[in-house]
């Protein structure tokens, strides 16, 4: 009796559903890990860095030289202080003097500050300005995106940019005028 | 006459329409809205401040603000996905219970699904390759092997050894 011999099976096309399927479930756990980790891992602009470029889209009547909104990048060879707040914020209101008194001085001499309320209600934020009398550019913080590009870890946190685009110096937490005038001078000086 | 008497009801029925808007509408104005519906809401979003905390149970300003221009918008008569709306794109899609079903957060929808289909799929190969084994595999040598017949010389002389005794 003769053996019949097995047929011969042909090996499988690498190309099936079940391998595309597989393959892409392993490309989105990469994307989603990569994802978590390039959040996870961002830092706030760091000093000598160039900082991320943000549009501005001012407060009724706290635009700049009456412009109604702006970017970062428009104040290039200026120095730039941009201040971090919220009107719950109870240790932006010790600095929120300090911060009037010095744009008054320096207003002048090349230097913009520029407010950003973080997480605030609009109406809340108006009031405060008011309360303080700010008379600085200020804008929220529209839809957390500046907030989000510059890594801040609470409020109030205040950022100098020199004339060069990069950032000079980083202050986490209230910032009083004497290292308001000393960092300015410094910066004005360069 | 006649036309006085018709002018007489269209001034009865415009000053009752004004009547009812004078009373009807500030009352829709000025509805109380309660803490339980602006916790409704409010449940679905995050603090801005407090790492993973619902607004409706956080204990901070920030958050008391939040509820409160909560209440003010459904005062205003705006619904719970206009407030949510408002609040995502004024705060950002961080705020928000759920991801949005946009952008890179629609992966995270499509996730559990695909990692059920890649998962199954996985599954039906393993069976599939499991019994094509068994069944192309050449038969097994069974365990229990019957022992080899004694031989006549060796029978022989255990019935001599036994008829000795």
């Amino acid at each position: 009796m003769q053996e019949t011999a097995p047929e011969p099976t042909l090996p499988s096309s690498s190309f099936n559903i079940g391998n595309i399927a597989i393959w892409t479930a392993v490309a989105l756990i990469l994307a989603v890990i990569g994802w978590g980790l390039l959040n996870s891992q961002a830092t706030r602009p760091e000093v000598g860095h160039t900082p991320p470029n943000f549009d501005m889209a001012f407060f009724p009547t706290y635009g700049l030289d009456n412009q109604t909104q702006t970017s970062l990048a428009d104040l290039q060879g200026k120095v730039v202080v941009i201040n971090f707040w919220a009107s719950w914020c109870a240790e932006c209101k010790v600095e929120a003097n300090e911060l009037e008194t010095t744009w008054q001085k320096y207003q002048d001499q090349g230097v913009v500050f520029v407010g950003i309320a973080y997480a605030d209600v609009e109406s809340k934020s108006i009031d405060y300005l008011h309360e303080f009398n700010v008379t600085y550019p200020n804008a929220p913080d529209l839809g957390g995106r500046i907030s989000h590009d510059y890594k801040i870890t609470g409020v109030p946190e205040t950022f100098f940019i020199g004339k060069d685009g990069k950032v000079a110096k980083v202050q986490i937490g209230p910032i009083d005028e004497a290292t308001l005038h000393t960092t300015l001078d410094q910066l004005l000086q360069e | 006459m006649k036309a006085t008497l018709t002018f007489r009801w269209l001034f009865y029925g415009f000053a009752l329409s004004l009547l009812l808007a004078g009373v009807v509408l500030p009352v829709h104005a000025q509805r109380a809205i309660s803490d339980d519906e602006v916790n409704a809401i409010a449940k679905d979003l995050f603090c801005p401040v407090c790492e993973s905390t619902p607004l409706d149970v956080c204990p901070t300003q920030a958050c008391a603000d939040w509820r409160e221009l909560i209440r003010t918008q459904l005062a205003e008569g705006k619904s719970r996905q206009e407030i949510i709306d408002y609040f995502a794109n004024q705060y950002g899609d961080r705020v928000l219970a759920e991801p949005p079903r946009h952008g890179f957060a629609l992966l995270l929808w499509l996730f559990p699904g695909i990692a059920v289909l890649a998962g199954g799929t996985l599954f039906v190969r393993f069976l599939r390759q499991t019994i094509r084994t068994e069944s192309v595999s050449p038969p097994v040598a069974p365990s229990h092997q019957p022992l080899p017949e004694p031989s006549d010389d060796y029978l022989a002389q255990i019935e001599q050894e036994l008829s000795q005794r």
